[in-house]
C-alpha cells in the first residue's frame, strides 16, 4: 500500500533522512523505532507531504500512485491519516468544528468523543492548552473522525496514563481493524519508544531508524529486547 | 450659563490643534453645507441605501428595534422610540426641551482636545441624545445611524447617552456613506452617562468607503457597578480612522468592555484604541482587540490607568498580517498609579503560522480552506450584544483574506 524509494529528505537544508526503503502492505502494522532526534517523526511528515520535510530525492507511493510531489490534503483525500507528536493550537476553532470539517462517514462529534471520553473537550478550542494525554486523545479522535486506510501515529502513547492507555490502544486496534484477518485492508506505521502500545496492538513488523536510515526488520518484539539490552548503534552491526 | 461662552471660547482657541494621534486632516477640504431633508416615517424614507445600512447594522424597517435615529449630512431624518421609558431625541430639540442637558455638554470629552472637537463645537449640526429612564431595560436595541451622502461634507456630530440608575440600553451605531466618489469627513462627538447599577452596550460599526475620514471622539462615565460594553467593527476601507474613546470608571465596581475587531486592506488606515482611568475599588476594565491586515495599516492601541488598589484590567490584542506590505503595532500602555493594582497585557502579532495552515491540510482541508478557517477562529472574540450581521462581516473579512492569499 505505502512504498518509499531511496528515499532523501531535509529539514532546513539539513538532511535528515538518507536513502530510506520501506514497504507496508496493506492489513499491515509497522513499529518504527529510533533513537531521539533520529529522524522517525520527520519520516512520517515526510510520508505526509508537509512542507519543511524536503524530498531531496526518491518516491513515496501510495496504492500504486507516485504521491511525492502531492499537498497534505490529497494525500489525506487519498486516505493517509497522521497523529501529530506535537499538534498546534487552532485559536478560535472548537474541536468539536475540527471534527465537522473532516470529511468522514457520519458519525456525529458527540458520538465519537463519547468513545475517547472526550465529551467536555468539544467546546474547548483544538489542542489549547490540552494536556499530553489529552492531546493523544483529541489527535486519536480526529483520526477516527478521517478514517485512512494508513495510519500514521506518532508516540500514541507517550504520556499517557494507564486507564487512557487501554482507551487509546481499543480505539486504535478498531482503526486499524485488528479484529479483521483476511480482509483487513488498514495499514499503519507506529512510533513508539516504550513498545507499551504493543500490549493492545499487535505489530506485524518492527524496524529501526539509525544514522538516517532503517535497518533490521523484523519481528518487533525481538527487535525491542535487543534495543533494551544492546542499544540502538547495535542495529548497523547486526544486520538481521 | 456662562459656560457655553467658556466653551466656545475654548473651541475657538483649539481650532488649529493636531490631534495627538493620526494623520492631520486639513478641514477646509470639506464643506458643512448640505441641502436639508425633513423628518420622515421610516416607511418613506428613500434617500439612503438600505443594503449599506443593513451591513452597518442598521434596519430601516425598525424591526426588533427599540427606538430609531438617522442623521444625513447635517439633518436628522428620523428620530423616535418605540419602547416607553426611553427617549431618542435630536441633540438640538433635547437642549430645548431639557435645559439642564446643557450640564453634559463637553464633561467626558473635552472640547479643546484637538481641532475636531473644536469643529464638532463651532459647527455644530446635530446628533443625538438617548436615554433610558431608571429601572427600563431596552427590549431591542435602540438604533442610530450616521450618514454621509453630499460630496466632501464634514457631518459634526454631538450625542449624548445617559442610562440612568439600574437602567439597561442597548445601542447599535451604524454609520455609512452613500459613494466613495462623495469623500467625506465625519467628527463624532459621544459622551455617555452611566449611572449607578446601570448598563449600556454600544456597538459601533462603520462602513464607510476609501474616501472617507473619520475622527469619532467619546468619553464615558461610569458610577458604582456601572457596565460600559463597547463593540467596534470596521471591516471596510475607510481613507484614515483615528479613534480613541477613554472611559472614566469612578464608581466603586465600576466595569469597562472594549472590544475592536478591524480589517484593513490596502490603502487604509487605522489607529483605533481606547483608554481606561480606573480611579475607584473594584472597578474592572478589559479590552479585547483583533486586526486583520491585507496590505493596510493598523495602529492598535490600549491605555490603563490603574489610579487606586484592588481595580484589575487586562489588555489583548492580537494581530494577523496576511500581506508584506501590512502593517500592525500594537502600543499596550499599563500605568499603576497605586499597590495592590492588578493590570496584565497580552500582545501578538505576526503573519498565521504555515504549521497550523497544514495541520489543517493534513485533515484534509484546502489551503484555501484552512487560512479561512484559521481567520475565522483568529477573528472570533466572543462579543456581547453584537448583531447577526457582524457574522456576515466577517465572512466578508475572510473571503478578502482567501483572495489576497492566491
Ligand atoms: N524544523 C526543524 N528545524 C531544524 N531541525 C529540525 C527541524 N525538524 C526536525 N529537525 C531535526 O531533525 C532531526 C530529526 O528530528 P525528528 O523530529 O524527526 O526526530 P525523532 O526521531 O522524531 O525524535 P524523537 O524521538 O525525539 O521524537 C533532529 O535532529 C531535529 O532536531
Ligand atoms: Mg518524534
Amino acid at each position: 500500500m505505502l512504498e518509499i524509494e531511496n528515499l532523501t529528505v531535509s529539514v532546513e537544508g539539513k538532511v535528515v533522512l538518507e536513502n530510506i526503503n520501506l514497504e507496508i502492505e496493506r492489513g499491515e502494522t509497522r513499529m518504527l523505532f529510533g533513537e531521539n532526534g533520529s529522524g522517525k517523526t520527520s519520516l512520517l511528515m515526510a510520508i505526509m507531504g508537509l512542507g519543511n520535510y524536503k524530498v531531496e530525492s526518491g518516491q513515496i507511493r501510495f496504492k500504486g500512485e507516485d504521491i511525492t510531489d502531492l499537498p497534505p490534503y490529497e494525500r489525506a483525500k487519498r486516505g493517509i491519516g497522521i497523529m501529530f507528536q506535537r499538534p498546534p493550537t487552532i485559536r478560535g476553532l472548537k474541536l468539536k468544528e475540527m471534527l465537522e470539517l473532516i470529511e468522514n462517514n457520519g458519525e456525529s462529534p458527540e458520538e465519537l468523543a463519547r468513545k475517547l471520553n472526550l465529551s467536555e473537550f468539544l467546546e474547548r478550542d483544538v489542542n489549547m492548552g490540552f494536556s499530553g494525554g489529552e492531546l493523544k486523545k483529541a489527535e486519536l479522535l480526529q483520526l477516527i473522525a478521517q478514517n485512512p486506510d494508513l495510519v500514521l501515529l506518532d508516540e500514541p502513547e507517550s504520556g499517557v496514563d494507564l486507564v487512557n492507555i487501554s482507551l487509546i490502544g481499543t480505539a486504535i486496534r478498531e482503526l486499524l481493524q485488528k479484529d479483521l484477518h483476511k480482509s483487513r485492508m488498514k495499514g499503519g506505521l507506529i512510533i513508539t519508544h516504550s513498545g507499551y502500545i504493543l500490549d493492545y496492538v499487535e505489530a506485524d513488523k518492527g524496524c529501526v531508524l539509525v544514522n538516517k536510515t532503517i535497518w533490521c526488520t523484523g519481528n518487533p518484539h525481538e527487535i525491542l529486547q535487543g534495543i533494551r539490552e544492546r542499544g540502538y548503534q547495535a542495529c548497523l552491526t547486526c544486520q538481521k | 450659563m456662562s459656560d457655553l461662552s467658556e466653551i466656545k471660547k475654548k473651541a475657538e482657541e483649539a481650532k488649529e490643534k493636531p490631534a495627538t494621534y493620526g494623520p492631520d486632516i486639513d478641514l477646509e477640504r470639506y464643506t458643512t453645507e448640505a441641502p436639508e431633508h425633513d423628518e420622515k416615517e421610516l416607511s418613506e424614507i428613500e434617500i439612503v441605501d438600505r443594503q449599506k445600512l443593513l451591513n452597518a447594522g442598521v434596519d430601516i424597517s425598525g424591526k426588533d428595534r427599540s427606538g430609531t435615529f438617522i442623521q444625513v449630512d447635517s439633518s436628522v431624518i428620523h428620530s423616535a422610540p418605540s419602547q416607553e421609558g426611553i427617549e431618542v431625541i435630536p441633540t438640538r430639540r433635547a437642549l430645548e426641551i431639557y435645559p439642564w442637558l446643557e450640564d453634559y455638554l463637553w464633561k467626558v470629552v473635552q472640547v479643546n482636545t484637538d481641532k475636531y472637537t473644536a469643529r464638532a463645537e463651532l459647527e455644530f449640526q446635530n446628533g443625538y441624545f438617548i436615554r433610558a429612564l431608571p429601572g427600563v431595560k431596552s427590549i431591542f436595541p435602540v438604533q442610530a445611524c450616521l450618514y454621509l451622502k453630499s460630496e466632501n461634507i464634514n457631518q459634526n456630530i454631538h450625542n449624548i447617552i445617559i442610562a440612568e440608575e439600574n437602567s439597561e440600553l442597548d445601542i447599535i451605531n451604524g454609520c455609512a456613506n452613500e459613494s466613495p466618489e462623495a469623500g467625506g469627513l465625519h467628527i463624532g462627538i459621544s459622551e455617555f452617562y452611566i449611572r449607578k447599577g446601570a448598563k449600556i452596550t454600544f456597538s459601533m460599526i462603520h462602513n464607510w468607503t476609501e474616501t472617507t475620514a473619520v475622527r469619532p471622539r467619546s468619553g464615558i462615565r461610569i458610577e458604582e457597578n456601572g457596565v460600559f460594553v463597547n463593540n467596534y467593527v470596521c471591516m471596510h476601507p475607510v481613507e484614515s480612522l483615528q479613534l480613541f474613546p477613554t472611559a472614566f470608571l469612578v464608581g466603586k465596581g465600576a466595569t469597562a468592555r472594549f472590544s475592536s475587531i478591524l480589517l484593513a486592506e490596502k490603502g487604509v488606515y487605522f489607529d483605533v484604541g481606547s483608554k481606561a482611568i480606573l480611579s475607584a475599588p473594584e472597578a474592572r476594565c478589559e479590552m479585547v482587540s483583533r486586526a486583520l491586515s491585507t496590505g493596510g495599516t493598523v495602529i492598535a492601541r490600549g491605555s490603563m490607568v490603574g489610579e487606586v488598589p484592588d481595580i484589575k484590567g487586562h489588555l489583548e490584542c492580537r494581530g494577523m498580517i496576511l500581506k508584506g506590505e501590512g502593517r500592525i503595532h500594537s502600543i499596550p500602555e499599563l500605568d499603576a498609579r497605586a499597590e495592590g493594582v492588578d493590570m496584565s497585557h497580552e500582545a501578538a502579532v505576526g503573519k498565521i503560522a504555515r504549521e497550523e495552515i497544514e495541520y489543517l491540510m493534513a485533515r484534509g482541508l484546502t489551503e484555501e480552506e484552512a487560512v479561512a478557517t484559521i481567520v475565522r477562529g483568529f477573528m472570533r472574540v466572543d462579543i456581547e450584544g453584537l448583531p447577526p450581521i457582524l457574522k456576515e462581516q466577517i465572512d466578508r473579512a475572510i473571503e478578502i483574506a482567501d483572495k489576497s492569499l492566491l
